[in-house]
Order: structure tokens, then C-alpha cells, then sequence
């Protein structure tokens, strides 16, 4: 609950651009009910590891990832631009080592956030992913490509 | 068509940027909805109608900041908050989608997940 | 100059929107429209942005906000209901 809350107030500052008293008790009490009432749900700060690896890994996987984010998108919109739609889509399995739900839910966003690869469903291990052009259809090279980057950095922040 | 923007830009480097940001975002936002038209099939209508598109919105807010930086603070709330919910409606619609059998383009040579539920691919 | 270069984005974002529009329109099944429901909805905040810019009220920026907040649940809602799990 605490995690959500360290959000979720912050937030509520920076919308209302003021720090009066009722504005900061009425913000205050509205977070601390919404947190309260989902307990046991996800926020960025859970299972988060405060070491100094970890802080020095958030970064570097935002750059990390804003980079693939550019080389993908500019790869897709090659690929819609072009007139034959060189497509080659199937959905492959892959697996990650991450144990944490956060770190999941992060590896799972960073997969379909970058154009080209959709995380469809997630069980156990085991990701499976909508590939616009598939490279290959091994589970094993899949994960080294398209898991491994993301996985690197997040395994230090969440495990 | 000036006269339709009330605050006029002053062509400073930083409002150039913007301006420059904004287009390349825009564009970006045009390719998700040619690769929504294009595209056969709900998978890939996808990955280009909802991906593309969030790289576009990132680099206007980008470019709206430099052309208002007294907006930023809430210009970045909105990119991260589309960053973290954009995925995740992307991902759940793929989901039911597959589940319930969407077609799939012929194109499409190999399906784990089908092979793994035990459905025909 | 800056102006002008505001103007082409609108002009580009507009096209954008007439194109997920279309797709909206074909379908053909439903997930289909919801895609484009979604591209539509992230298509329209850009709009919102290049509204407050040209009318310099900064107050738009809330309305995209909660835009981008509805059509995420939208789009999780038709999912979920798609599913039968609703």
C-alpha cells in the first residue's frame, strides 16, 4: 500500500500545481483510501530493490529502451511503407527468468511496446509473442532476441 | 492559416525543435493508420494501429513541451501514463482475440500458443 | 515558420485519424473496430495537444489526460466482455 501511495500523492500535486493545506489534506486522504483499497495490487515501486545497482539499472534501461523503441517503430514503418508488406508474422514462445510479478508485467510491456513484437499471453514462464516478422521460430533464439535486452536490466531492478 | 493559431511562435530554436517534433510525430501517427488499413489481420493491425502510434504521441508531447515548457510536468504525466496503459490494453485485447479464434492471416507459418492450448493452428 | 509546421501536423494527425476512421468502419469483427477505437482515441490526444496549443490554454491538457484514461479502460472493458468474462 505504501508503495502505491509514494505515487499516487506526488501525483496529486503536480495536478493541482498548489501546495495550500486543503489541497494537500483532501490529496491526502483520497490516496491514502485509494491505496488502501488495493492493497495487494502492482505499482512501479513494488519489489523494487533499493540497491545501488538497481538505481543505476533504471537509466539505463529507460535509455535502452527508448532506443529499441526508435529502431523498431522506424522498422515498422518501413515495413507498412513498402509496397509488397514484406510480412513473416507468427507467434513464438519465450521464456524469461524473472520471478517478480512487477518485473514481469514490465518485461511484458517492453515486448509490445516495441513494434513488432506483441506479448499475447503469459503462463508460467513462458511468453508468447506475436512476431510481425518472425526471425525464428526456436524458443530459444526468440528469447535471445527478444527477451534477453529488456531481461538484463530488469533482473538487477526487480529480479 | 496563421491567423487561426491565437499565439504565434517566435522561430527560436527550441520552438523550431518543437515544431520539427511535432511533425515527426504526427507522421508517425499517419504510419499507425496506414498500417491499420494495410495490415491482414488482427494481430498485426495491432502492432502497427496502437505502437506505432505511442511513439508519435510521445514525440508530440515532446514537441508541445518545447513549444510550452510551462506545460511539461503534465505533458509527462500523460506520456507515461500512455507508456504504461498503452501496452497493457494492446496485450489484453491480443489475448481475447485469441482466445476466441481470430482469423489469422494465411500468412502466418507458426502459432506456440495455439499449438499449446491444443487448438489446431 | 513554427506556425506553419504546427499546421502540418494537424494536417498529418487528421489524415491519421481518417485512416484508423476507416478501419473503424470495415472491421470486420469486432476486435477489429476496438484496435481502431484505441488508434483512434491516441490519434485525438495529439489533436487535443495541437488544440490547447493553438488556443494556448494549457486546461486541454486535462481533458487528454482523462482521455487517454477512458479509452484504456474502454478498451479493457470490450476486451473483457469479448471474452465473456464481463
Amino acid at each position: 500500500m505504501l508503495p502505491l501511495f509514494a505515487i499516487l500523492f506526488p501525483l496529486w500535486i503536480v495536478l493541482n500545481g498548489s501546495l495550500a493545506t486543503d489541497v494537500l489534506i483532501t490529496g491526502l486522504i483520497a490516496t491514502l483510501v485509494i491505496a488502501a483499497g488495493s492493497r495487494g495490487s502492482l505499482s512501479p515501486l513494488t519489489e523494487f530493490r533499493v540497491t545501488p545497482a538497481a538505481l543505476w539499472a533504471v537509466p539505463r534501461y529507460l535509455l535502452y529502451f527508448l532506443k529499441e523503441l526508435v529502431k523498431s517503430n522506424l522498422r515498422l514503418a518501413a515495413v507498412v511503407l513498402s509496397p509488397e508488406l514484406p510480412l513473416n508474422p507468427g507467434i513464438v514462445k519465450v521464456r524469461t527468468r524473472l520471478k517478480s510479478r512487477m518485473g514481469r508485467l514490465l518485461l511484458a510491456n517492453s515486448i509490445t511496446l516495441t513494434p513488432g513484437t506483441l506479448t499475447v499471453e503469459l503462463q508460467d514462464d513462458w511468453l508468447y509473442v506475436h512476431w510481425v516478422r518472425m526471425e525464428t521460430d526456436d524458443s530459444e533464439g526468440a528469447t535471445a532476441r527478444i527477451v534477453a535486452g529488456f531481461e538484463r536490466y530488469l533482473e538487477v531492478i526487480y529480479g | 492559416m496563421e491567423p487561426s493559431l491565437v499565439n504565434a511562435f517566435p522561430p527560436t530554436p527550441l520552438n523550431l525543435i518543437g515544431g520539427l517534433l511535432l511533425v515527426a510525430g504526427t507522421a508517425f501517427l499517419l504510419l499507425g493508420g496506414l498500417g491499420l488499413v494495410r495490415m491482414p489481420d488482427l494481430f498485426n493491425r495491432i502492432q502497427a494501429g496502437t505502437k506505432a502510434t505511442t511513439l508519435g504521441t510521445l514525440l508530440s508531447l515532446a514537441g508541445v513541451a518545447c513549444l510550452q515548457p510551462d506545460w511539461s510536468l503534465k505533458l509527462l504525466l500523460i506520456g507515461l501514463f500512455i507508456l504504461f496503459t498503452n501496452p497493457l490494453s494492446s496485450q489484453v485485447l491480443a489475448r481475447s482475440a485469441h482466445r476466441l479464434g481470430s482469423k489469422q492471416s494465411p500468412l502466418t507459418r507458426v502459432d506456440r500458443l495455439a499449438e499449446d492450448s491444443g487448438e489446431a493452428p | 515558420m513554427v506556425e506553419t509546421l504546427v499546421m502540418l501536423a494537424a494536417g498529418l494527425a487528421g489524415t491519421a485519424f481518417l485512416l484508423a476512421l476507416w478501419r473503424f468502419v470495415k472491421g470486420p469483427a469486432a476486435a477489429d473496430r476496438v484496435v481502431a477505437f484505441d488508434s483512434l482515441t491516441i490519434i485525438s490526444i495529439t489533436g487535443i495537444l495541437l488544440v490547447a496549443l493553438a488556443e494556448g490554454r494549457g486546461i486541454y491538457l486535462d481533458i487528454a489526460l482523462i482521455y487517454a484514461l477512458l479509452s484504456f479502460l474502454g478498451v479493457i472493458v470490450i476486451a473483457r466482455y469479448l471474452e465473456g468474462g464481463l
